[in-house]
């Protein structure tokens, strides 16, 4: 029954890759994206992966789409009819795709618990055993994150505060779309800020 | 039978993976190539959660009794993951709107185009 849900579920995200493939509206794509991380998160579930599937149907399925209709507003919606279906690109994903998929013949099958990810005796195995009695927390999960790979986050925290210096930067702080055709309080448009704070970024 | 089912996962995460990088290489749309590697990294994700998953586990939260668990490590560096993607998107999206400002288009033919112009002139 579970192997059936992850089946449909699967095949739902492949309908939906060719339906961003082929769509030529960007207003269509990016709400098949969020949809595509929806039915992602779904699967997720089933897999076991609670924490990553709240984050992603979050993260992926929420903000994403937020920053996607947020360049939208700024820009265009209609992809040019032209650069199409390349066979050039069409063989080259092909070829790629062949060769991974000669890859995987010998990966574990999926659930094996006798794969090296899941008995190499310093990380899955003392995580699943000691963390109990070493950090104390019943989600394992939440105890590696913060805990054995807190630098890990710590980098990760970095790294979006870097991505929201580089926005900022290159996007400015009182930003005004033409006002002719900008609608009050569009997506997309940033906080307005005083003007003393202002000068001084 | 047995190996069809015991790698279906990872073969749709290629199939998907391939479209994700034919619609980065074959679509000329600044947005539609995020979309694409959005498509691409999302994928990625699936890939790392079928490697964690254990037949007849459950989700790493520990209880009483004795119970087998699908892998966390795999769960923390997605998680990692998906957040940090989200990031990138957001600088790459900054970039394009400030493209579509400078160029007044997001294809990448008409940029390269302009671009020709402005050094022949």
């Amino acid at each position: 029954m579970e192997t059936l849900t992850i089946m449909v579920l699967l095949a739902f995200l492949v309908v939906i890759a060719v339906g961003i493939i082929v769509l030529r509206d960007l207003l269509a794509g990016v709400v098949l994206l969020g949809l595509y991380s929806l039915v992602a998160a779904g699967a997720f579930v089933v897999m076991d992966a609670v924490d990553v599937a709240f984050t992603e149907a979050a993260v992926g399925a929420g903000i994403s789409t937020i920053l996607f209709l947020g360049a939208l507003s700024f820009t265009k919606h209609e992809q040019k009819p032209r650069g199409h279906d390349s066979v050039t690109a069409l063989f080259f994903v092909a070829v790629t795709g062949a060769l991974l998929i000669y890859g995987t013949l010998d990966m574990p099958h999926y659930g094996s618990d006798l794969s090296p990810a899941q008995t190499h005796p310093e990380l899955t195995q003392h995580f699943l055993h000691k963390s109990d009695s070493e950090i104390g927390i019943p989600n394992v999960v939440t105890s590696v994150l913060a805990s054995y790979r807190g630098y890990d986050t710590l980098g990760e925290t970095v790294v979006v505060f870097t991505a929201g210096v580089a926005v900022l930067s290159l996007l400015g702080l009182r930003r005004r779309r033409p006002e002719e055709e900008a609608p009050e309080d569009a997506p997309g448009d940033l906080p307005t800020v005083p003007d003393d704070e202002a000068e001084h970024k | 039978m047995n190996t069809i089912l015991g790698l279906y996962n990872y073969w749709i995460v290629i199939i998907l993976m391939m479209a994700g990088l034919y619609i980065l290489i074959a679509r000329y749309n600044l947005i539609k190539k995020i979309i694409g590697l959005s498509v691409f990294q999302t994928s990625i994700f699936y890939l790392y959660i079928t490697m964690g998953k254990v037949d007849g586990g459950t989700a790493p939260i520990l209880l009483d009794e004795p119970a087998s668990y699908s892998n966390p490590l795999v769960h923390v560096l997605i998680l990692t993951a998906i957040v940090v993607g989200v990031a990138t998107t957001a600088v790459a999206l900054a970039l394009i709107v400030r493209i579509y400002e400078s160029y007044d288009t997001i294809e990448e033919d008409e940029i390269k185009a302009i671009e020709m112009q402005e050094q022949d002139s």
